[in-house]
């Protein structure tokens, strides 16, 4: 891969600070312009083309595949079977850490989930592997598969999400019901919803003897170095991974799936460079998705509209063959400050790709059940539902008793309120028209997101010729990193960000940890900025032991670093820059690496989470029940803002994607074979651009001095809690109808309205 | 993909001559063509280009008044054609309302009119489909059926036609020309598309070889230019098929309905003409009234066909709006939402 040729637009503001600009994309021109090399952009000489042969039944086992029939079709070089492929090193099933998921790499004839690969065809051109692939004619020995909510006998899961109990309680639940003078009992229903990144899951390989190249867009290079390492029995530093630019990722490329897999096994099998991309209907299987769920809540308030109790249990699935638990039960730990609060999850096992990470797991399904819960509680006790928020305002976490790091949600609430005009909202639903006669109306969710924080590491470097450098093994998903992280890299050196060589998006560079969990700003800033530290102390050390510097017995702490000068805290008239301070010690750079890392003990002291208010106008028709977001306006409190732009397309991509969650999303599985009948993005609806109202976003100011060094807190998946609620909100005060099945369509309005 | 012979005719005859044998099929923009060979759905022997055939991308008015469509023609540019949009303002409205601005750039007239069923169980090739392989079963009959047909199925087939194209041509008496190894012919479209029966497989009156030339609108289709709409009602504002559309057209002398047209869209396997409905609207004033009676005649003889009944009562529904809208008159411009219920939203992003 060519350097990047990253670009910053002139005419920049700038106040002294980098941190806080709302600087473009620098990798803007390259993208607009068809030169940012995404993995299957990559061609390497020789190279052969692989296409996947998936399952078409969910459960049981393939009996047969027509390898010879597809080995004669003209171009195809290779068939990838149980039977005919590469020895891994160890069994793809075995679970080496919490992070692994169990995959699919041939080593068996069964068939667990509709779209699993059971086959792989190597071939000159795309056109002959994919022909190949359907010449395979595979044959089924075929089981009843298990497809829905009520697929089996339920379980307690261990463990929900990453980690989490499955089961939580704080304070008698049962008690606070019985004692209540206002209840709501309500089960809600939101589909399995699949990542759909733009850019399908590819990858492109080159063995050379036992040294790996690969293009990869991954949300974790270190994470699937390391698996590649173990499954393939290589060092190391033998694997060299580059993803400088990934098309969306929401979760599902953060760890390693199984087709990724088989295409470094395909370029081992054939000797030669493969690339090897699933088309869309393949995305619907190998690499996770939002799993469904069914989610009961039971509320209690008294007669002043305090909380009594919280209830919120949730039923979801997994697979038959590993265990992800969407912990959609968990939003209700904590937004609202009931006295009771109890969270519960079981599952069951269906014939599914294993679930996994989707954009706010667990937050956003539990997100729009518990925002409608609490509507639906607020218009139990007649009172509107922000002053209903209000009155349950959590000063500490409700689950933990915890404070806060920080916690601006009521300037969220304030703020928003104040730009939508909430005021003027009836409490009545089914009041408001506009013009035309459509039904208007007004719904809003709380937003919330844990404040999350991982380990990374960086490396800073500052050159004789006064240039910066950082590296980082980073990730850009589309959010902004190779910006937002460059600002950061820039303030932690003190120089301009034109100044600074900013490196990410390759293996070799230092593990930035996950890109997931809203956490990599947060975590890969928390490194840079250490890093950027430390190279300035050991510059400092080099300017203050000197005595011909006119910093000379200044000491480190006296020394700040500006424009790319060292300056005398408390004489700025005696300063030095960092190429005479290099050039003097005949040096060609000074480097040291810094490390990001979550602080335990603040974490054991503070509940860190962002905050934000969101407030949703629609239109419904009165007589067709067809419904149109108007409007939206979205206040989000989330500590320090790195880079305001990048902030707010995050910050609208999230409520997108929540509106869409409550009207469009759903995957539709045929209940007889388990086969997903949508698989495709022209009737897997997310909204198009003329469904995307004028959006408002707010970010209110919040400082924290906990959360981490930067008082980062993460934008990534906030924006999709509280919206998808807000939407489903608005349209019961639209028309008075609730409806509790998710996405919202027109047949639960038609015959209500 | 299944390797196929690629011809380019240079002439029409020749076109049909390259497409009368089995296995040939023609290929125009190929927005629904080329997605049915990616899947697997279709696998033709050989394309017959039908592209750069000349003459075929007119919009002509003859003689008597009618206007006459090349086959070739682009949904956008027909669409976009000042004249036509004047004369025809439903049947711009509906091509508007279909797809996306890129896809109606593409696709053609012709190929429209003979798109495939959006059913998912037609596009799944591991799904028994009677239409795709004709006596292999029907596992949409009891599969995940809220969009499918609710008239005019029979057991073996449930599915919709999708155009939104054809509502308002059916309604407006369009007629189709066909050239064919015999000659040329021309039908009715209302005789163009075949319900399902016991032969969901035959979905045309088309014989091997028959190309579509042109689309012919008569002149009486003109008179309803002042009162005539399409509505399409659907979760998502653009790129997506009806759930249920409709079109209306009035003509209107001394505030009453001189003659009424109507036709359904994502109801059944064809676009659908409500005749019966158009018969009760002869001769009366245009009230709301009039129009719920009419909504209930044109769906007469409807019936769910899974989890799809209420497709019927939102049919009634949009019949009765659509006609409100027509019979309130043509708006001097096509909204930003073409054919939506939303409409008089300002504001819009142009769908």
């Amino acid at each position: 891969m060519p350097e990047l040729n990253l670009t910053s637009a002139p005419a920049h503001l700038r106040h002294g600070s980098n941190i806080g600009q709302p600087l473009t994309r620098r990798d803007g021109i390259l993208k607009v312009t068809g030169q940012a090399t995404y993995a299957a952009d990559n061609h390497p000489p020789g190279m052969l083309f692989a296409v996947i042969a998936v399952s078409s039944i969910a459960r049981g086992r393939v009996t047969s595949l027509n390898v010879a029939a597809a080995k004669r079709h003209p171009g195809v070089v290779d068939v990838m079977t149980p039977d005919h492929k590469p020895q891994l090193a160890i069994d793809p099933e075995i679970k080496t850490n919490p992070f692994v998921f169990r995959m699919e790499a041939l080593h068996s004839n069964e068939v667990r989930y509709a779209n699993q690969p059971i086959a792989v065809v190597i071939a000159e051109t795309l056109e002959a592997a994919t022909e190949g692939a359907a010449l395979l004619a595979p044959r089924y020995e075929t089981l009843p598969p298990l497809v829905g909510l009520d697929a089996g006998e339920s379980f307690v899961p261990p463990v929900v999400g990453v980690g989490n109990p499955a089961e939580n309680h704080r304070g008698d639940v049962e008690a606070g019901l019985a004692s209540a003078e206002k209840r709501i009992d309500a089960t809600y229903e939101t589909p399995p919803q699949y990542h759909n990144a733009m850019e399908p899951h590819a990858i492109v390989v080159q063995w050379d003897g036992d040294r790996l190249s690969v293009d990869m867009p991954t949300q974790g290079l270190m994470l699937s170095l390391a698996r590649i390492a173990e499954l393939f029995g290589i060092a190391h530093d033998k694997i060299h991974i580059r993803s400088p630019f990934l098309g969306g990722g929401f979760g599902s490329k953060g760890l390693m799936g199984g087709p990724p897999v088989l295409g470094i096994m395909a370029a081992k099998l054939v000797g030669k460079p493969v690339k090897l991309v699933l088309r869309r209907e393949q995305m619907y299987g190998p690499v996770g998705h939002r799993a469904p769920t069914r989610q009961r809540l039971r509320i209690g308030a008294d007669g002043e509209g305090r909380l009594t109790a919280l209830d919120h249990h949730a039923r979801t699935v997994s697979s038959t063959f590993d265990d992800f638990y969407e912990p959609a039960a968990d939003a209700s730990h904590t937004l609202y400050a009931a006295p009771a609060i109890r969270t519960s999850h079981d599952a069951v096992r269906v014939n599914t790709g294993t679930p996994l990470f989707m954009r706010a797991p667990g937050e956003a399904t539990g997100s729009i059940t518990l925002e409608s819960a609490i509507d639906e509680m607020a218009w139990a006790c007649g009172m509107d539902p922000l002053a209903f928020r209000l009155k349950n305002y959590a000063e500490v976490e409700p689950m933990t008793g915890r404070p806060f790091s920080s916690k601006a949600l009521r300037a969220c609430y304030e703020q928003g309120a104040a730009r939508f005009g909430w005021a003027k909202r009836l409490l009545q639903p089914r009041q408001m028209r506009d013009d035309a006669g459509l039904l208007v109306g007004w719904g809003m969710g709380t937003a919330t997101f844990p404040a999350l924080m991982f380990q990374a590491e960086a490396r800073a470097a500052i050159r004789r010729d006064g240039s910066g450098v950082m590296e980082i093994g980073a990730h850009d998903m589309g959010q902004g990193a190779w910006t937002a992280l460059a600002q950061i890299a820039a303030d932690g050196l003190g120089l301009d960000v034109d100044r600074v060589e900013f490196k990410a998006g390759t293996s070799d560079l230092p593990d930035a940890g996950i890109a997931g969990g809203s956490a990599h700003t947060a975590t890969a800033g928390a490194a840079i900025h250490s890093a950027g530290a430390a190279v300035i102390a050991r510059l400092a050390d080099l300017a203050t032991n000197d005595e011909r510097s006119p910093l000379f017995g200044a000491g480190n702490a006296g020394v700040i670093a500006r424009d790319g000068r060292l300056i005398r805290r408390d004489d700025e008239s005696r300063s030095e820059s960092y190429s005479e301070i290099l050039a003097r010690a005949g040096v060609a750079e000074v480097e040291a690496r810094g490390t990001g890392a979550p602080n335990p003990a603040a974490m054991e002291e503070y509940a860190m989470h962002a905050h934000g208010a969101v407030f949703a106008e629609v239109k419904v028709d009165p007589e067709l029940g067809q419904v149109r977001v108007t409007r939206m306006v979205g206040a989000f409190a989330a500590g320090r803002i790195v880079n305001p732009r990048m902030v707010q397309s995050q910050l609208f991509g999230g409520m997108i994607w929540g509106m869409s969650f409550a009207l469009h999303e759903e995957a539709i599985t045929d209940r007889r074979s388990g086969r997903i009948m949508n698989a495709n993005l022209g009737e897997y609806h997310i909204p198009v651009n003329a469904d995307v109202p004028p959006f408002d976003v707010i970010t209110v100011e919040e400082h924290d001095p906990h959360v981490n060094a930067l008082g980062i807190k993460g934008v990534g998946e906030i924006g999709i809690t509280g919206s998808a609620g807000a939407v489903a909100n608005a349209v019961w005060h639209a028309t008075g109808v609730r409806v509790r099945r998710f996405p919202i369509r027109i047949e639960e309005l038609l015959t209500q309205l | 993909m299944k390797p196929f012979d690629y011809v380019r005719p240079a002439s029409v005859a020749e076109a049909v001559a390259a497409a009368a044998q089995p296995g040939a099929v023609f290929l125009a923009a190929g927005t629904n063509l080329l997605d049915l060979m990616k899947g697997g759905v279709s696998r033709p022997d050989r394309l017959v280009d039908v592209t750069h055939l000349d003459g075929l991308d007119q919009i002509e008015t003859l003689a008597d008044g009618s206007v006459r469509i090349g086959a070739l023609v682009s949904n956008a540019d027909l669409a976009h054609d000042a004249t036509f949009a004047k004369s025809y303002p439903a049947v711009a409205e509906a091509l508007l309302s279909g797809a996306s601005a890129q896809l109606r750039n593409a696709a053609t007239v012709g190929g429209n009119l003979l798109q495939r069923t959006r059913c998912a169980y037609f596009y799944d090739t591991a799904s028994r489909c009677n239409k795709r392989e004709a006596g292999s079963g029907c596992d949409a009959r009891d599969g995940e059926n809220r969009s499918h047909a609710v008239l005019g199925w029979s057991e073996s087939c449930i599915a919709t036609h999708p155009s939104d194209f054809c509502v308002p041509l059916v309604a407006l008496d369009a007629v189709v020309e066909i050239e064919g190894s015999n000659g040329r012919r021309e039908i009715a479209l209302d005789q163009l598309h075949r319900l399902p029966d016991d032969a969901p497989e035959r979905e045309s009156a088309l014989e091997p070889g028959d190309l579509i030339v042109a689309v012919r609108l008569p002149p009486a289709a003109r008179a309803f230019a002042s009162h005539a709409r399409y509505l399409k009602v659907r979760e998502r504002t653009s790129y997506a098929f009806a759930i249920v559309s409709a079109a209306a057209a009035l003509r209107i002398e001394n505030g009453k309905i001189a003659e009424a047209r109507l036709a359904l869209g994502g109801v059944a396997a064809k676009p659908w003409r409500a005749r019966a409905a158009e018969d009760v609207l002869r001769n009366v004033a245009p009230t709301a009234d009039a129009f719920q009676e009419a909504a209930w005649r044109a769906l007469e003889g409807a019936k769910p066909s899974g989890d799809n009944a209420f497709k019927i009562e939102l049919a009634r529904r949009i019949v009765v709006r659509a006609l409100l809208l027509a019979a309130a008159g043509t708006p001097a411009r096509i909204p930003a939402l073409p054919a939506s219920p939303f409409a008089s939203i300002s504001g819009a992003i142009h769908a």
